[in-house]
C-alpha cells in the first residue's frame, strides 16, 4: 500500500497476454518450464523440500527400507532379476488400478468398485462368445470388450455420483456388490480359460527383457502423470477436488468432470482386467477381490490427500511398489499372509499420520 | 430484552486479582514468527475490565495472529502476557477458555451438521454422568439467543440451515456461554446488517456494564466510534499507538496511523454513463421462487449498478441467479443481446460474466493452491496449448495482474491461504481481469478488507467500468453502494422497491425504503 495513485490495469482484460513476450519480471528466470518449485534461488532449498521431490523422499526411504529388509532376510533370492520382475509383474495390475484411483481421490471422490469391475470385465472379455469373435477377428476384441465394460461401469458410477447426487462411497459400494454379482451370473461361477493364443502370446511376452504387463503399467503411469500435472484436465481435477464450489463458480463444469474421473477409474479397471486375463490365463469372477482397498492404500500412502485437491502419481507408483515389495519379502521368507496384512496396516497408519502432520504444518502458515 | 446485568455470564463485581482500574490483560512485546514471515514483531496491548478495546490495523497488520495468540491457537515466540494481575501462559484454546478468554473468530467456526444448542455447548456440554442434559441445554441456549435479540432462532435448528448472519449469532452465543471475563470479537459485524449490528452493540454494552472486557476488531470506523472506548493500532506486526481514547482521536489520525498516509476521497469520481452506451446486461423479470421475484435491470457498458438491502433480502441470490449458479424459475438474462441458458454457470462465463462471490474462502478460492492458479482458474484452458497447460504463460499473466493490482506479496507461487482478505479479493478480481469480463458481479467486494485496501478496490471497480465493463455491486454497507454506483436498486424481501440515480438518495433514504418494505 505504498502508492497513492490508483493502480493501473496493465492488461486489457479481454486478451490473455502473449506468452511469447515475458514481462521484465520474467527476466533472469530459467526458461525451463518444468518443476517451477525449484527455480527461484531465495528459498530454493525449502521449496524443493516442500515440493514434489521432497515429499517423495520419505517414500524412497520407505521403499529402500523394505528392500534392505528383503536383502537381509532373503539375500540372493530377493535381489535376483527374476524376483524383481516378479515384484513388478505383481505391482503392475494394482498399479494400473491405483493410477485411476489417484484421479478419483484427487477429485474429491472414492471408488470402491474397481476390483469388482476388474472381475466383471475379465469375465465379459473371456466369455465363449467374446473369445470366439476374438478368435475369428483379432484378439483386440477381448481388449476392447474389457475396456468398454470397465469404462461403462465407471460411467454409471460417475452419472450416479455427479448427476444423481449419490454419495460416492455408496454409489461405488453398490457397483462393487452389483458388478461382482453380475460377473458370477455371466460366468455361472466358472473360471473361463483364455483360449485365444495370440492374446496370451502378446501380453505374456517380454519386451527388452521386461514383461509387457510392466510396460503397460509404465505407460499408464506416465500418461496419468502427464494428464494430472500437465493438462487442463489435471488442473480441473485439482480444482474440483480442492474446492468444488469455487471451481463451479469459476465456470468449470464440475459434474461433467466428476463423471469423467469415475470413467477413468473404470477404464483403468478394464486395462487391469486385460492384464489379469493375461497373467492368470483365465477370467474369473473372483479376480480383483480387495484390489480396490489395496489401490486406495497405495494412493494414500503415496501422499494423495484423501480429502481431495492434491494428488501425486509418482507417490502412487511408490506406494504400489512399497506394498508389492513388502508382499514379496514376506513370501520369500515364507511368512503368513496374515502377518503381511498386519504390516500393511501399520504402514497405512504411519503414512496417514505423517500426511496429517505435513498438512497441519502447511495450514499453520 | 434483559436489562438485568446479573444474568450476564461471568457475573460482575470484584473478582480476585482484579483491582479497579488495573488492566485485566496486558500483552507486551509479543513476537510470533511463521516460516518465511514475521507476523508479530513486538505487539503491546492493554485492556481494562469493562472496556471495549478496539484493535485497528490493515489486513496483514497482525490482528488475527494476535488474537490467535491470546486464544491459545498460536504460541508466541517471545513476549509476556499478564492476565488478571498474574503471568499467564496460554498453551491451548481450552486453557484460554478456562481462564475466561473467549474468542469469536472471523471465519465462522460453527459446525454445520449440529444444532444451534450443540454448537453453543460444543466442548462444554451440560451433562450428568456422561448423558447430555438436552432440555436444560436447550433452555440455556434459548436464553442466550434471546439476550442477543435473536429469540426467533430455534435452538434445535441445524446450523447449516442458518444464514451467515445467523451463524454469527450462534458463534456469539457460544462465546457468551463461557464464563468469560474477556471476549474477543474479530469483525463480528462483517456479516450483519445495520439492525443486527445495533443488536450486537446492545449486547456489547450489556457485557461491559457487567465488567466484561471486549476486544473489538472492525474495519468500520463508525462502529468503533459508536461502541469503542479505547483504540490500539497495529501496523506491520507492531503496535504503533495504544490506549487512544475513541472520542478524542480524529479519524484522519487513525487512518494515518494505520496506513502511514492520508486517505482523502475513498470513492472515485463517477464520470457518468453516456446514454448511447451499449446495454451489456439486461435482466428481465427474473424470479427465483420463494427468494426473489420480478427483478429487472439494465446495465450499460461503463455503468455500475448497486443493489442495496439488508442481509437476507435476496441480494446475493439475485447475483447468483444472474450468474446461473441458481436456476431462475422465470425471467431472462441477456448479455450483449444474447439470452443465457438458465442455471448454467459455464454459459454465463462463456458470455463474459464474472462473479466475485460473497464467501471468498469457501466459494472463490482454492486455498491450498498457488495464487497464480487461483487467478487463472477460469482461464487456464485458454493459455493451454491443446490439452497441455502452459503454466509459464499463466504465471506471466498472473504476475502482470499482481503488479497492476499491487497484490501483496508479489509472488504468484504463494499459497492463497496465506494472503490477507484484501489481497484475496484482489486475486478474485484479477481472475476476471485475466478472463476479460463484459459483466462483473461483485458480492460484498470489501468484506474483510481494510480501509486502505478498500479505496484501492473502489478504484479498481471504477477503472473496470470506465474501460467498458458493466458492473453490479452488492454490499451490506449502504454508503459503499451509494458511493460506487451510478444507479441504485433498493431490494427488500426479494423485490426491487425503488430504483434511482445514486446521487438522488442517501443512506437514510435507503434505510427508510428498506424498513417500509419490511413492514409491508
Amino acid at each position: 500500500m505504498s502508492e497513492q495513485t490508483p493502480p493501473t490495469l496493465a492488461t486489457a482484460g479481454s486478451v490473455p497476454p502473449d506468452p511469447a513476450s515475458p514481462t521484465p519480471l520474467e527476466r533472469g528466470r530459467s526458461p525451463e518450464p518444468a518443476a517451477g518449485a525449484t527455480q527461484r534461488p531465495p528459498s530454493g532449498l525449502r521449496r524443493f523440500l516442500h515440493g514434489a521431490a521432497g515429499r517423495n523422499i520419505g517414500l524412497v526411504i520407505a521403499l529402500l527400507l523394505v528392500c534392505v529388509v528383503g536383502v537381509a532376510t532373503a539375500g540372493e533370492r530377493f535381489v535376483s532379476v527374476d524376483n524383481l520382475m516378479t515384484i513388478l509383474r505383481y505391482a503392475a495390475v494394482i498399479g494400473v488400478l491405483s493410477i485411476g484411483m489417484t484421479f478419483v481421490i484427487t477429485g474429491g471422490g472414492i471408488d470402491l468398485s474397481v476390483g469388482s469391475v476388474l472381475g466383471l470385465a475379465s469375465i465379459w472379455a473371456s466369455t465363449l462368445a467374446t473369445q470366439t469373435m476374438a478368435g475369428d477377428i483379432h484378439w483386440i476384441v477381448m481388449v476392447g470388450t474389457a475396456l468398454a465394460v470397465g469404462t461403462g461401469a465407471g460411467l454409471v458410477n460417475g452419472v450416479l455420483i455427479a448427476y444423481g447426487r449419490v454419495v460416492a462411497f455408496i454409489a461405488t459400494l453398490a457397483m462393487m456388490v452389483g458388478a461382482r454379482g453380475l460377473a458370477e451370473m455371466i460366468a455361472n461361477r466358472q473360471t473361463q480359460l483364455v483360449t485365444v493364443d495370440p492374446f496370451l502370446d502378446f501380453f505374456r511376452a517380454d519386451l527388452l527383457g521386461i514383461s509387457v504387463l510392466v510396460w503397460i503399467f509404465a505407460v499408464v503411469a506416465a500418461a496419468g502423470w502427464v494428464l494430472l500435472n500437465r493438462t487442463t484436465f489435471g488442473r480441473r481435477t485439482l480444482a474440483v477436488g480442492g474446492n468444488p464450489e469455487a471451481a463451479r463458480l469459476a465456470g468449470i463444469k464440475v459434474k461433467r468432470h466428476t463423471m469423467y474421473l469415475y470413467a477413468i477409474a473404470g477404464l483403468t479397471a478394464g486395462i487391469a482386467a486385460v492384464m489379469m486375463l493375461a497373467r492368470t490365463t483365465a477370467g474369473s469372477s473372483t479376480h480383483g477381490q480387495y484390489y480396490e482397498l489395496e489401490a486406495i492404500a497405495a494412493v494414500v500412502v503415496g501422499g494423495t490427500l484423501l480429502a481431495g485437491g492434491r494428488g501425486t502419481i509418482v507417490g502412487t507408483v511408490f506406494g504400489v511398489l512399497i506394498f508389492a515389495t513388502l508382499a514379496n519379502v514376506f513370501t520369500q521368507n515364507n511368512l503368513s499372509i496374515s502377518a503381511q496384512a498386519v504390516a500393511r496396516g501399520v504402514i497405512i497408519v504411519a503414512a496417514v499420520l505423517l500426511q496429517q502432520r505435513l498438512a497441519a504444518r502447511q495450514r499453520s502458515t | 430484552m434483559v436489562n438485568d446485568v446479573q444474568n450476564v455470564p461471568g457475573s460482575p463485581g470484584a473478582q480476585p486479582g482484579e483491582r479497579p482500574g488495573a488492566p485485566i490483560l496486558t500483552m507486551s512485546g509479543i513476537v510470533k514468527h511463521f516460516p518465511g514471515a514475521k507476523a508479530l514483531d513486538g505487539v503491546d496491548l492493554e485492556v481494562l475490565p469493562g472496556e471495549v478495546h478496539c484493535l485497528l490495523g490493515q489486513n496483514g497488520a497482525g490482528k488475527s495472529t494476535l488474537i490467535k495468540v491470546l486464544a491459545g491457537a498460536h504460541r508466541p515466540d517471545s513476549g509476556t502476557i499478564t492476565w488478571r494481575g498474574e503471568p499467564f501462559e496460554v498453551t491451548t484454546p481450552v486453557a484460554a477458555l478456562r481462564a475466561g478468554i473467549a474468542t469469536m473468530y472471523q471465519e465462522l467456526d460453527v459446525v454445520d451438521g449440529l444444532t444451534v444448542t450443540e454448537n453453543v455447548d460444543l466442548g462444554h456440554e451440560l451433562a450428568s454422568a456422561g448423558f447430555t442434559q438436552r432440555r436444560a441445554a436447550r433452555a440455556r441456549t434459548a436464553e442466550l439467543l434471546a439476550r442477543l435479540g435473536h429469540a426467533e432462532i430455534p435452538p434445535g435448528r441445524e446450523v447449516g440451515r442458518l444464514s451467515a448472519a445467523g451463524k454469527q449469532v450462534v458463534s456469539m452465543a457460544r462465546a457468551l456461554s463461557h464464563d468469560a471475563r474477556l471476549i474477543v470479537m474479530d469483525e463480528p459485524s462483517a456479516v450483519l446488517d445495520s439492525e443486527e449490528v445495533a443488536n450486537l452493540f446492545r449486547v456489547v454494552r450489556d457485557l461491559t456494564a457487567a465488567g466484561v472486557a471486549v476486544v473489538y476488531i472492525s474495519h468500520r470506523l463508525d462502529e468503533i466510534r459508536e461502541v469503542g472506548d479505547r483504540i490500539t493500532v497495529l501496523k506491520d506486526g507492531r503496535t504503533v499507538a495504544t490506549g487512544l481514547a475513541v472520542d478524542q482521536t480524529p479519524t484522519a489520525d487513525l487512518i494515518r496511523l494505520m496506513t502511514g498516509r492520508t486517505v482523502e476521497h475513498a470513492f472515485p469520481e463517477r464520470p457518468g454513463v453516456p446514454a448511447a452506451a451499449d446495454r451489456r446486461l439486461v435482466v428481465t423479470d427474473l424470479s427465483l421462487r420463494g427468494v426473489f421475484e420480478d427483478v429487472s435491470m439494465t446495465v450499460r457498458a461503463g455503468e455500475v449498478v448497486g443493489l442495496a438491502g439488508l442481509v437476507g433480502s435476496g441480494r446475493s441470490e439475485i447475483l447468483e441467479t444472474i450468474y446461473g449458479a441458481r436456476r431462475a424459475t422465470s425471467g431472462s438474462v441477456e448479455v450483449a443481446g444474447r439470452r443465457l441458458r438458465a442455471g448454467s454457470v459455464s454459459a454465463a462465463v462463456g458470455a463474459g460474466i464474472g462473479l466475485a462471490p460473497e464467501e471468498r474462502k469457501s466459494q472463490g478460492l482454492l486455498l491450498d493452491e498457488p495464487v497464480y492458479r487461483n487467478i487463472t482458474l477460469s482461464t487456464f484452458g485458454r493459455f493451454a496449448r491443446g490439452p497441455m497447460l502452459d503454466e509459464q504463460a499463466e504465471r506471466t499473466a498472473a504476475r502482470e495482474q499482481i503488479t497492476a493490482l499491487d497484490l501483496r506479496p508479489h509472488d504468484p507461487d504463494r499459497t492463497a491461504r496465506t494472503l490477507s482478505g484484501g489481497n484475496q479479493q484482489k486475486a478474485m478480481l484479477a481472475r476476471w481481469l485475466v478472463h476479460g469480463c463484459d459483466v462483473l458481479l461483485l458480492d460484498e467486494p470489501t468484506r474483510g478488507v481494510d480501509v486502505g485496501a478498500r479505496a484501492e478496490i473502489y478504484g479498481l471497480i471504477r477503472a473496470l467500468a470506465d474501460r467498458g465493463a458493466a458492473v453490479v455491486v452488492v454490499s451490506s454497507e449502504i454508503e459503499e453502494v451509494l458511493g460506487l454506483s451510478d444507479e441504485v436498486l433498493v431490494i427488500s424481501e426479494g423485490r426491487v422497491v425503488h430504483r434511482c440515480r445514486a446521487e438522488q438518495i442517501d443512506e437514510h433514504g435507503v434505510l427508510d425504503l428498506v424498513m417500509e418494505g419490511s413492514a409491508a
